[in-house]
């Protein structure tokens, strides 16, 4: 069973606190300057967005079959079992194709640094290893980011909409989109007005590139046999011709032209 | 010794000294101080010019080779050496290009080690790798000629054809490949060059520049290295373009369709005048040339459709790689100065180690030795500067 985070934006005061707890977990720096930024980078993992009284919070989503870890070309990044997209820089050579293929355009690039790593919200894995919630989760006064098993958060956020049909848009954020995510989101506005786009698939993106490389495999021996194959008609024919007299070679070099 | 200096080696100096520059900011001040890259767009002209086009534009290499040693058409021999020659220099370089791109180039050794197949980069950097070295040893017999290494040469040539077979199907797997890295970014990236077929795409334009590619290449080198042009083996490859370029286009027509994106084409956009800045130079030009048999007959045609062709796929992979991507980012990349004159010296070195293989090595058939009138990189540079826009 996977761990996932629920954020209710209806619950949401925009205290900012999941901001400094997550600053403070990942030993980020933090503040009065940095809070007024609303946009992830790579001091900031999470941060909450306001739109008039409407709040969204924007982190890694911890997708269930993430675009990062399956384009690694070294596995530094990886999904756990428990949830978290976790990443280990000392295998990173720093290529960002992780940057290029998140359909959340999360991952973020220490680009000043000569020895840059990515940097994203890796769910506070931890904690969440060690049975505990994530930082935002645990100091959100409110209880609108809540922290939990997936399935069983998923059945609440139908509740909530379910029991309170006019406070939200009936839509629960992060079920289907691209396979699915950790992160799960409710709202009362269009997700779109803070970035979410909602023109995802619902299948996992990987799947796209999985199809083609799967292919590979048989490829490669169909490939040597068929190649192989014309290499030594072409050049059977020759030997043939060769062996028929120069007359032969002369018609032939004529077919071929 | 004696040193004539021209305008073009003024030039050439002038390039690979702001290259050099750019170097420095580069790795002793980081990628954010030598590029325009930024979190909304992680990848730059290093990655779609230097790496996409390069791998591209040296794809006459295993296309060659392939006719010549798979399908035996021994008349195409003559061109093959130079073809190697492009086609090793061009992935070294590439390589080279990607040093500067990585963010921890140091740890380019990393996938040797760290695997995660289901990567489409980690394929595609076994493929370079191990191409990279079927290059090699390919182009190696023409460096053990040189120097009458005789017993290594017997080796080479025993092994040559598992050799050929070995790097067609590597260049097919990694041309394709190319394509697919960026089937994972279906939201990302605009829908004239999205399509589950970007790998076929790839693949089939990959062929089309290398045959292009060659006929520029002869044309060249006839010109200012003082040589025959081998005219009928260019009408021959022209012929092949024509075909490849058929296929390609009905492929492309007939996807744009499936997807219902064909409307789309006279609906006036950004994207929309890229892709017909694209399509009329890869497709509409080269194909209205080469199937008219008196154009398709004569040098100049020839050298004029196949210079199309590349300038037509040059655009067609900075569209998927840059172009057709920076709707989705939410904003316009253009490239710092240095992006500019990394890549601009990278190309500059590559056309002098041309210069000096063909000068040093038997590189063409009957191997003439040039004169100082015909300094081949200073003649030669501007063209290339020019493919690069």
């Amino acid at each position: 069973m996977s761990k996932a985070l629920l954020y209710d934006a209806t619950l949401c005061i925009d205290c900012k606190q999941c901001e400094a707890a997550c600053a403070e977990q990942n030993k980020l720096p933090y503040d009065d300057t940095i809070a007024k930024e609303e946009k992830q980078s790579e001091h900031k993992f999470t941060a909450v967005l306001s739109h008039g009284d409407k709040y969204m919070r924007r982190l890694c989503m911890n997708c269930q079959d993430p675009a990062c870890v399956s384009v690694c070309p070294v596995a530094a990044l990886r999904k756990t079992s428990a949830g978290p997209v976790i990443y280990e820089a000392s295998r990173c050579m720093g290529c960002r194709y992780c940057m290029a293929a998140c359909p959340f355009g999360v991952p973020k690039y220490e680009w000043g640094s000569l020895n840059p790593k990515v940097r994203k919200c890796t769910m506070c894995p931890e904690r969440v290893l060690a049975g505990r919630q994530t930082a935002c989760a645990e100091n959100c006064p409110t209880g609108a980011t809540k922290f939990g098993e997936r399935d069983d958060l998923i059945s609440e956020a139908r509740k909530r909409i379910q029991d309170n049909p006019s406070n939200y848009i009936p839509h629960i954020y992060g079920v289907e989109e691209v396979g699915g995510t950790s992160v799960l989101l409710l709202s009362s506005v269009p997700f779109e007005q803070f970035g979410y786009r909602t023109d995802f698939p619902s299948d996992a993106l990987p799947l796209r590139t999985y199809r083609v490389l799967s292919r590979i495999p048989d490829f490669i021996p169909l490939g040597f046999v068929m190649l192989g194959g014309v290499w030594w008609i072409t050049h059977r024919r020759e030997a043939v011709a060769a062996a028929e007299g120069k007359a032969a070679v002369d018609s032939s070099k004529e077919q071929n032209q | 010794m004696k040193m004539k200096f021209t305008f073009w080696k003024a030039v050439f100096l002038l390039v690979v000294a702001a290259g050099a520059y750019g170097t420095y900011v580069r790795f002793f001040h980081g990628l954010g101080a030598s590029t325009n890259l930024s979190d909304q767009f992680p990848w730059g002209i290093w990655i779609g010019f230097d790496v996409l086009c390069g791998v591209m534009l040296a794809a006459g290499g295993f296309t060659l080779t392939a006719a010549v040693h798979i399908l035996n058409i021994q008349r195409l021999k003559p061109i093959v050496r130079p073809t190697i020659l492009t086609a090793f220099l061009g992935y070294v370089l590439v390589s080279v290009a990607l040093l500067f791109d990585l963010g921890r180039p140091y740890n380019i050794w990393h996938p040797l080690i760290m695997r995660n197949p289901h990567s489409v980069m980690f394929e595609v950097a076994y493929c370079v790798m191990l191409y990279t070295t079927v290059l090699a040893l390919e182009f190696s017999p023409i460096v053990l000629e040189r120097f009458n290494l005789q017993k290594p040469l017997k080796v080479v040539k025993a092994v040559l054809i598992p050799l050929v077979l070995l790097g067609v199907i590597l260049s097919t797997l990694h041309q394709s490949s190319l394509g697919t890295l960026y089937l994972i970014m279906p939201t990302k990236l605009h829908p004239f060059w999205y399509t589950p077929l970007l790998p076929v795409f790839f693949f089939l334009s990959a062929i089309a520049v290398g045959l292009a590619m060659t006929i520029f290449e002869s044309s060249m080198s006839s010109k200012h290295f003082g040589r025959e042009l081998e005219l009928p083996i260019l009408q021959e490859l022209g012929r092949v373009l024509l075909v490849v370029l058929t296929v390609y286009g009905i492929l492309r027509l007939e996807d744009l369709g499936h997807r219902g994106v064909l409307g789309q084409i006279f609906i006036s956009s950004y994207e929309q005048r890229l892709f017909l800045l694209e399509i009329a130079l890869a497709l509409v030009l080269p194909l209205i040339l080469l199937s008219l048999p008196k154009v398709r007959q004569t040098p100049g045609g020839l050298y004029l459709a196949a210079v199309s062709v590349v300038l037509g796929f040059i655009t067609n992979r900075l569209n998927v790689s840059i172009t057709g991507m920076e709707t989705a980012a939410g904003l316009h990349y253009i490239p710092k100065w240095t992006e500019i004159a990394i890549t601009g010296a990278i190309i500059a070195v590559g056309f002098a180690l041309f210069a000096a293989a063909v000068k040093y090595l038997p590189i063409f058939p009957e191997h003439k030795p040039i004169t100082a009138s015909e300094e081949p990189v200073l003649v030669k540079a501007p063209v290339l500067s020019h493919a690069g826009d």
